[in-house]
């Protein structure tokens, strides 16, 4: 049904110089910590990384609630955080297909599409066989939100005993290692520009709309991206 | 302080927002070719995208981040940046720099 060698190739990603455990690991002990403030008990906290695992929306859902926002406000702040993840799995899936594998299989797996599996499986999907991708995949998500699991429930644990300039250095790792995997990934010209011209649009966009600052900023820089590389591809 | 009946319903709420995106894309997949142009087009908007949540998450951060200051954040992102490039892309040092260098200029 799985294919396990693939299946343990895409869960020793975690280990390595690349590893995700360590930036994953920081952020998600950030939230836990957070996630405790904003008044989540430990099993509601382990819930929220468990059924949503997508840390920029579970941040939003936190200060959300802060605030008093209602539900219907949350939904939808929420969705417009992790609509990156539709392009992100559109961008991802198609290389994982192959018509012997059964349906199932992407429809349960897209729930470990995250920043950090989706920047792995990217990276590495070449080395694997068509046929085992999928496989490969579900192994990259199963270490990857697994971790982000046990280290929200950590962090609440810990919660007490991290400072608040401990806490603030723990979340920049994300947005860090996030970057270093971006730039390793400009390798042709498109990406390139998506990632130089996202990065400057989303701060500026956010000026003039904070909900919609990332759907705008995508979609204006992606399709820049996509013409200039067309053109000079 | 939220109650716990409210947190539960904002963890529904959060989790199907979000699996929405993802299942939605899964099955935009199953119509979409690797060669295909319209492919290339979603990679380049997933790229974009995701760097423009990042770009705010330094400029304009959600939780506790946003207690640092900015011009700290961005001194951090530029030496760490930095860092990575000259370590021949190692990416554990760049992250632990990171944390240690801003948690030691914000608390001085």
């Amino acid at each position: 049904m799985i294919n396990s060698k693939a299946f343990f190739l895409g869960l020793k990603s975690l280990r390595g110089a690349r590893s995700p455990a360590i930036p994953l690991a920081a952020c998600f002990i950030a939230l836990g910590a957070l996630l405790k403030d904003a008044g989540f008990n430990i099993q509601q906290s382990a819930a929220s990384s468990f059924f949503t695992y997508a840390l920029p929306g579970q941040l939003v859902m936190a200060e959300s609630l802060l605030l008093g926002a209602s539900i219907i406000n949350i939904f939808l702040a929420v969705w417009l955080v992790n609509f990156r993840l539709y392009p992100m799995t559109v961008s991802l899936f198609p290389l994982l297909e192959h018509n012997s594998q059964p349906k199932w299989k992407y429809y349960l797996s897209c729930h470990f599409l995250a920043v950090t599996s989706w920047l792995i499986a990217k990276e590495n999907y070449k080395e694997i066989d068509k046929k085992n991708r999928i496989d490969f995949w579900i192994g990259i998500g199963t270490g990857t939100w697994s971790t982000a699991i046990m280290m929200t429930i950590i962090g609440y644990l810990a919660a007490d005993f991290l400072n608040k300039e401990m806490l603030i250095g723990l979340a920049i790792v994300n947005p860090i290692y996030f970057f270093c995997m971006m730039i390793s990934a400009m390798k042709d010209l498109s990406v390139a520009i998506s990632v130089i011209v996202g990065t400057t649009l989303g701060p500026v966009i956010y000026l003039f709309t904070e909900e919609w600052s990332l759907l705008f900023a995508g979609l204006i820089a992606g399709t820049v991206a996509f013409f200039v590389g067309e053109k000079n591809g | 302080m939220a109650s716990s009946q409210i947190i539960i319903f904002a963890i529904i709420a959060t989790s199907i927002a979000t699996y929405i995106s993802r299942l939605m894309g899964a099955l935009t997949s199953e119509k979409v070719s690797v060669k295909s142009k319209i492919f290339k087009w979603f990679n380049c908007v997933a790229y974009s995208t995701l760097a423009a949540l990042l770009g705010r998450m330094i400029i304009f951060p959600a939780g506790v981040l946003a207690e640092s200051e900015l011009i700290i954040r961005l001194i951090v992102f530029f030496t760490c940046i930095a860092l990575f490039i000259l370590s021949k892309k190692n990416l554990v040092l760049p992250t632990i720099t990171s944390a240690i260098l801003l948690s030691f200029l914000t608390k001085i």
